[in-house]
């Protein structure tokens, strides 16, 4: 079949952009395909971090005070944060740039308090003595199996780079939408619509992160409470 | 481009609202889930279906995806789930290096005595 053949043959709907295939801007289009192969950096960190976790020893430590609501107001803040970029967006569209400005500052300071308590939390662990290659003491002899199989001294190498490289995102995020929404009024809607999607991608990770190292490594069985030292 | 891409901005602020509060209702699901007791397996389908779910209300709303064109929606997500299925591939060797690496528990054992040759 020949090429003017087909190009009857398939009605014109499917492709009808000529110039704008997808209907998005290459700026747009950049950012999702950036979002795409990032979200394949995390996928590949949390399944070798399954990976580990499946064929080790893996203790469970985290008490409900401080990680697990310090993670849960994290999570509150993240969800917000989109929330009020999502409204960012939205007045960005009907070209209240000043309103738009207001919202993207209420997602910094979301986004901020993020990276505060998540910092705060980091303490918390790093003062109990977790490190990314070892474990606490205390966690060393409450996780060790019956058969003395101590765990795996990797969780504190796992959780700190996951979450370090989420913190990271989010650390960048908000410079960027600090530079966005500096220059609102001169950039197009398109640019506050990009950053807006980075900000989202950001929120979409920890959805996976927070069930997969903080819900996974909840301590259910309240190993940690009979241990000196806590 | 400009005007273009405004009148392309669906969604109310009442519909974000909504999508918000079902995000923070799956998340406290997520939490209670953590402390009823229940075997590893379960808990972890269980918690990957609503982050899938989450995820899926993330993308579609907040991210716009949903009101955005068929072709640019099958050309990011079918790839990602592909690429991300294929990282499974590594999970039969976790779960074999499990075995491997804890046979040795007991002492291992000791080479039999030397058989006497004439």
């Amino acid at each position: 079949m020949s090429t003017e053949a087909r190009a009857d043959f398939f009605p014109a709907a499917d492709w009808e952009g000529g110039a704008l295939p997808y209907r998005v801007g290459h700026r747009k289009l950049g950012m999702w395909l950036f979002i795409v192969s990032d979200s394949l950096t995390f996928s590949a960190l949390l399944i070798g971090y399954s990976y580990l976790r499946a064929s080790n020893v893996w203790p469970t430590p985290f008490p409900f005070y401080p990680s697990i609501v310090f993670a849960s107001v994290m999570t509150f803040c993240l969800l917000s944060s989109s929330l009020t970029m999502v409204f960012g967006v939205s007045a960005s569209s009907k070209g209240d740039k000043a309103k738009a400005r207001k919202w993207i500052l209420a997602t910094i300071f979301f986004g901020a308090a993020f990276v505060v308590l998540h910092l705060i939390e980091w303490n918390h662990l790093i003062h109990q003595g977790m490190r990314p290659f070892y474990l606490p003491e205390s966690w060393v002899q409450a996780f060790t199996t019956t058969d003395g199989i101590p765990p795996s001294p990797l969780f504190g190498a796992t959780f700190f780079t996951i979450t370090g490289l989420h913190m990271f995102h989010v650390a960048t995020g908000v410079i960027y939408l600090a530079v966005v929404a500096a220059r609102v009024k001169k950039l197009k809607h398109e640019d506050v619509e990009i950053s807006g999607l980075y900000w989202h991608f950001v929120d979409l990770v920890w959805m996976f992160v927070f069930p997969l190292i903080y819900i996974m490594s909840v301590d259910m069985h309240g190993h940690l409470a009979g241990v000196a030292g806590h | 481009m400009n005007a273009h891409a405004e009148e392309h901005f669906a969604g109310s602020n009442k519909l974000f609202i909504s999508i918000w509060v079902w995000l923070v209702v799956l998340t406290l699901i997520e939490i209670f889930l953590a402390y009823r007791p229940m075997s590893t397996a379960i808990m972890l389908t269980i918690l990957l279906g609503l982050s899938i779910i989450k995820a899926a209300l993330i993308v579609a709303y907040f991210m716009h995806l949903k009101f955005e064109r068929l072709s640019l929606i099958l050309t990011l997500v079918p790839m990602l789930v592909v690429c991300i299925c294929l990282l499974f591939v590594f999970f039969p060797d976790s779960f074999r290096s499990a075995g491997l690496r804890y046979q040795f528990k007991q002492p291992p054992p000791v080479a039999p005595p030397p058989v006497e040759e004439f």
